[in-house]
């Protein structure tokens, strides 16, 4: 878990990264993720590039690596659906230490896993320099509604609220014995489920009824993003444009 | 006398399956008061607050704040006077970090820049929880989130602060903080409660409704001393509390 600062994939650390405006390191972040993307799977040195400059990013941020492995965890089922690929997959065939693999799905894992493996780290790196509101107030910034950063806000308030409902739910059941050893046994989680939705649908209501208290009339108050001057942009997009000249070059070469 | 800060007169209300909440309601609360509702589960205390914020609107009968009667055009200016601190604080942080939600009331009334700066860094000193203002409220323990949910309204520079249930689920040290909280701010305030000592430690007028009508107004001391009125009403002082007030001739123990 996080400290008292901020969600769980938030590391509080002082730093160039951490200090950049969020809508710059929301932007930076997506240019650079199409720049992985668009880039040909031929291109190995492209992806070491790539590899290179987000090594650099975590190294400034001073995100500790354990943290960042840990958080890459995430994408076990990907990687594990992706060492399937060779296997399962038809065309010409190549022996690799005695197994027979199929060329095409080596050539499909490689790309998923390089370009997968690379847009989380971006992601989790966005995510460890950036808190939560920050993120938000950097998408206001970019002119993201207030409707879809509202709804973006209450989901991460609630999360919590809502996990914390649901553990003790189950606490509760555990307490009078419920003890699930089989499928046949989760027939009360539905109906805790059940509950938690009438319960969030009434909650809901109640914050409403909050929000009308304190003057609310339909808009959310316009939260003030600080506004990102030239030089921050600029700074801000150098990896990002570094990547997408590795990707052209990487095109163009084949 | 000035306006009352509260005039409710002839307040009926009945839910629509008809449940009838409210008969006849008629209260006065004068600046400067605190004053405690009591009254058991379902007596009508919530419902009869929703009506001074005009979230529930008279059938019949009127509620005027400072003058202003509760009606659609006045909405905005009655929510700014009636400040309400709802019973679970994690209904009223809605926002990401503490500072926005003291921000959100005073930033709906208009207020922008060295001016909401000021309000919200008043209304966190008062409740003394300035230091929590970059916190999320999720990791707040519940006392803080009550002070601030509280800090939140007051931002809102309120004529009368309403409470529902500020005492529960706190532990005594926080229910000492938010003690000392309320005597310390200088506004009218009305909390409803069924924590009888609470009510005698902070008001000095207790007003009991039970079935939607006012059945006891007066000075919270006597109210609490009358037992059959009470046990009438399904309140009820702790246990050791009774005995105590029914022995008062009991041997002194130095002696």
């Amino acid at each position: 878990m996080s400290g008292a600062h901020g969600h769980a994939l938030y590391v509080h650390a002082r730093s160039p990264l951490h200090r950049l405006a969020p809508q710059v390191k929301v932007v930076s972040a997506l240019v650079l993720l199409f720049a992985v993307i668009s880039t040909p799977r031929q291109a190995f040195w492209a992806f070491a590039i790539y590899a290179a400059v987000l090594a650099a990013l975590a190294a400034v941020s001073r995100v500790p690596i354990r943290f960042l492995l840990s958080r890459m965890l995430v994408a076990a089922p990907f990687v594990l659906l992706a060492l399937l690929f060779p296997i399962v997959g038809s065309g010409p065939r190549v022996d690799v230490i005695g197994l027979s693999l199929s060329q095409a799905g080596l050539w499909d894992m490689w790309n998923l896993l390089a370009k997968s493996l690379l847009g989380l780290l971006t992601a989790i790196v966005l995510g460890a320099t950036t808190e939560v509101a920050d993120l938000l107030r950097g998408l206001s910034a970019l002119r993201v509604p207030g409707l879809v950063t509202s709804i973006l806000g209450f989901m991460v308030r609630y999360v919590d609220v809502i996990i914390g409902d649901l553990t003790r739910m189950r606490l509760a059941l555990a307490a009078r014995g419920h003890h699930p050893t089989s499928i046949r046994d989760w027939a009360p989680y539905g109906k805790a489920v059940g509950a938690m939705f009438i319960r969030t649908y009434e909650r809901g209501e109640r914050v409403y009824l909050a929000m009308e208290s304190r003057g609310y009339s339909g808009r959310m108050p316009d939260s003030e993003a600080a506004e990102a001057g030239r030089r921050e942009w600029l700074l801000g997009l150098v990896p990002a444009m570094l990547a997408w000249a590795v990707a052209l070059t990487a095109r163009m070469a084949t | 006398m000035s306006d009352p800060v509260i005039e409710i007169l002839g307040l009926d209300f009945s839910y629509p399956d008809g449940t009838v909440a409210l008969m006849g309601i008629d209260l006065h609360i004068h600046r400067g008061e605190r004053v405690a509702l009591l009254g058991p589960n379902g007596a009508g205390k919530t419902t009869l607050i929703l009506h001074m914020n005009g979230i529930h609107r008279a059938q019949t009968g009127t509620v005027t704040v400072s003058g202003l009667p509760v009606t659609p055009t006045n909405l905005l200016e009655i929510r700014r006077r009636v400040g309400l601190v709802f019973q679970d604080p994690d209904d009223q942080l809605f926002m990401p970090t503490v500072q926005e939600d003291v921000e959100f009331g005073p930033r709906n009334l208009g207020l922008t820049g060295v001016e909401l700066e000021q309000r919200v860094a008043t209304a966190l000193a008062a409740l003394e929880v300035g230091d929590l203002a970059d916190r999320a409220p999720n990791h707040l323990s519940f006392g803080q989130k009550r002070r601030v949910s509280m800090a939140g309204v007051m931002a809102m520079e309120p004529e009368i602060l309403v409470l529902d249930e500020p005492t529960s689920n706190l532990d005594p040290a926080s229910r000492l903080d938010l003690t000392h909280a309320l005597i310390r701010l200088d506004v009218t305030q009305l909390i409803v409660t069924h924590d009888l000592l609470y009510a005698l430690e902070v008001c000095p007028r207790s007003v009991i409704i039970d079935s939607g009508r006012i059945v006891a107004d007066g000075s919270t001391g006597e109210i609490l001393a009358d037992a059959a009125l009470l046990a009438a009403h399904r309140l009820a002082l702790p246990a050791g509390i009774g005995l105590l007030a029914d022995a008062p001739n009991r041997p002194n123990e130095s002696g």
